[in-house]
């Protein structure tokens, strides 16, 4: 039993870190691309929309909550800031966007932290509204930027500062910026209290309801600043562009090591779990593998990560 | 004379007690069974807004159309009852067809609809033992089998629609009493199968205990986790029997199938009143869910009411029927 309990401490701690170097390695060696600082910088801007909407979603799940309309979100914000930017140009539509992204955010935060409905349905619903209202707005076509070449919108998604893609200057700094609220400010700590024990929170005096409401606002935010990013490196949008983002972003946050029963989690294990989830699909990618390889592989990542985890901690393998 | 007065505001008292009770038994049958005001609602509606939709021939179309979903909300019934959730039904749903058809050349019909009953039954086997052994809450589990399983469904499929080659295939269902056809038949059967299991069976009763307190459930001698893996393995079963069907109506079967269907099923489910914490509902109100949905649906379509009209209504009902549900219970309680 000791050299069992051993193992799993030992596993708990370096399991995982340890499983992405041998897979890291083991791909590297077949595909001497991978480990290049292109190729390196490719995947981090890759997942760093996914990492944008991670980072909100973070907050969401350290109250005990869940955010399923992430997605949709990032569908509909993406088309309006495209369609917007036509009409009005860069700085309005951006503006618009942030603005719709916050309303999403009280919208959700309203019915599930005032209301004290059920999250999961909550945020479902508003999956197929904001389904809905994309294809309300846009009529189902897609929309394209008229003047991709010209635009100051493309810096976000499309120009580098100092050889690095702005896209992960952003993840970089609202990863930085969302540790420091989390881990430094009372909100960040009441968002772990409610997590923790939302009744004894609520008899402290922690304000539960709006810190709720301002946790969903941060992850409508996040998504809000994702779909700027997306809609500049896509210089487009269709009605699907952000289906299936919230299962990804979960995966990512899950794989990090945050408990979806809320209480815990830090914002750099959110980055760390997304990033390592990008790295995964790439490598399978450039193994030669079919992208819907990678759907088997994240459903045994995931679930090895959140087991080992679970195991460490109760120093038992099963139940 | 005092004494008839007594008398009279004796009698005027229980007359008030028992319109009292009488309301309060009514707003009780409001509060447990408002699917079935809300589905009645619906049909007037329709109905009066529509020729079309309160026709034999549309009743039957509707409750064909619902049986899809149906099979796979009354396996997430008995899931969400233990407390747990499944959101792989929509990719099992989708791997069973595929199997059914893409193995009909080479092993024959009847023996790849076995195989692709069994596939369902495998993949819930396994998603309630993953849950049951590792302890990681079935949200977790199902989110990884959603993606696991699609990928499955894809690597066989080769990312192709596979379609029969033998037309006779898709006459299998082409049975009708009345208007209803065979698959709504087939639904019916199990959700009156698995209501009876429910209320009259020890399993079924166990169900809603360890829904209700697993805890507790365990300590008076259930036993939890063999329990959860039956019911996940029936809601995976339900689902192989969801995707042959849906493989003999279309004749075709395509990767892409049934996706985010898991969603349109806990809405029917949550719709119904069967809580998402368990314990609580039952495979009555989960079929009113499901009519409700399927009618709502229906209706909409015949209204020629463009595509982005249901999907905002199916989130506003949804919303709005969780708020009533809210209403209801905490006035009940005060």
């Amino acid at each position: 039993m000791a050299i069992l309990k051993k193992a799993s401490e030992t596993a708990k701690k370096h399991g995982l870190i340890g499983g992405f170097a041998i897979f890291l390695a083991v791909v590297s060696f077949s595909s001497p691309e991978f480990l290049t600082p292109g190729n390196i910088l490719d995947v981090i801007r890759q997942v760093s929309i996914t990492g944008m909407i991670a980072i909100g979603v973070t907050f969401v799940v350290i109250t005990g909550r869940l955010d399923l309309s992430v997605g949709s979100m990032l569908t509909l914000l993406t088309v309006l800031v495209v369609d917007q930017h036509n009409q009005v140009g860069p700085a309005i539509a951006i503006a618009y966007t942030l603005f719709a992204s916050l309303l999403i955010g009280i919208v959700n935060g309203y019915l599930i932290g005032f209301m004290r409905l059920n999250s999961l349905i909550v945020t479902l619903a508003m999956l197929s509204l904001l389904q809905g209202a994309t294809l309300f707005y846009s009529g189902g076509s897609n929309v394209n930027v008229t003047n991709p070449q010209e635009t100051w919108f493309r810096f976000f998604g499309r120009s580098e500062f100092v050889d690095i893609p702005v896209p992960v200057w952003i993840f970089f700094f609202s990863a930085l910026v969302g540790s420091f609220v989390l881990l430094k400010t009372n909100f960040g700590r009441w968002v772990f209290s409610i997590g923790g024990n939302e009744t004894a929170s609520l008899f402290s005096g922690v304000q539960t309801r709006g810190v709720v409401l301002i946790a969903y606002v941060i992850s409508g935010f996040g998504t809000g600043l994702a779909a700027i990013i997306m809609g500049s490196r896509v210089m487009g949008a269709q009605s699907t562009i952000g289906q299936g983002y919230e299962l990804t972003v979960l995966s990512g946050i899950i794989l990090g090591g945050t408990s979806m029963l809320g209480g815990s989690g830090t914002i750099w294990r959110t980055v760390i779990g997304v990033t390592m989830l990008g790295f995964v699909q790439n490598g399978l990618l450039l193994l030669g593998f079919a992208y819907y390889v990678q759907w088997l592989v994240t459903w045994a990542v995931i679930i090895l990560a959140v087991w080992i985890d679970l195991a460490a901690k109760r120093g038992r393998v099963f139940v | 004379m005092s004494n008839t007065v007594g008398m009279k505001k004796d009698s005027a008292a229980k007359i008030m007690t028992s319109i009292k009770s009488s309301s309060l038994s009514i707003l009780r049958i409001i509060r447990e069974q408002h699917i079935w005001v809300f589905l009645f609602i619906c049909m007037v509606v329709f109905s009066l807004a529509s020729p079309y939709f309160f026709t034999l021939n549309n009743i039957g179309n509707v409750l064909t159309q619902g049986s899809f979903i149906g099979f796979l909300a009354v396996g997430m019934t008995l899931v969400m009852l233990n407390g747990e959730i499944d959101l792989s039904v929509g990719a099992t749903l989708a791997l069973s067809s595929a199997l059914a058809i893409g193995l009909q050349e080479s092993i024959g019909i009847w023996p790849a609809i076995l195989v692709a009953l069994l596939s369902g039954a495998f993949f819930g086997f396994i998603n309630g033992a993953l849950v049951a052994l590792s302890g990681i809450h079935s949200f977790i589990i199902t989110l990884g089998s959603l993606m696991g399983i699609r990928g499955i469904v894809f690597i066989f499929t080769g990312e192709e629609a596979l379609m029969t080659s033998d037309y006779s295939y898709t006459e299998y269902p082409e049975i009708y009493i009345g208007p209803v056809s065979l698959t709504a038949m087939i639904f019916f059967g199990f959700a009156l199968f698995f209501q009876w299991i429910l209320s009259k069976t020890r399993h079924g009763l166990e169900t809603y205990a360890v829904g209700d307190n697993e805890k507790s459930a365990h300590e008076a001698g259930i036993r939890v986790r063999r329990h959860k893996v039956i019911n996940f393995t029936l809601c995976g079963l339900l689902a192989g029997v969801a995707g042959v069907l849906l493989s003999m109506r279309l004749g075709t079967a395509e990767p892409n199938a049934a996706r985010i269907w898991e969603l349109w099923t806990i809405i029917a489910v949550v719709l119904g009143g069967t809580r998402l914490t368990g314990g609580y509902g039952s495979m009555w109100k989960t079929v009113g869910g499901v009519i409700t949905l399927a009618a709502l649906l229906n209706g909409l379509r015949l209204l020629n009411t463009p595509n982005y009209i249901e999907l905002i209504v199916m989130g506003t009902v949804l919303v709005l029927a969780l708020i009533l549900d809210k209403t209801l219970t905490s006035s009940q309680s005060r």
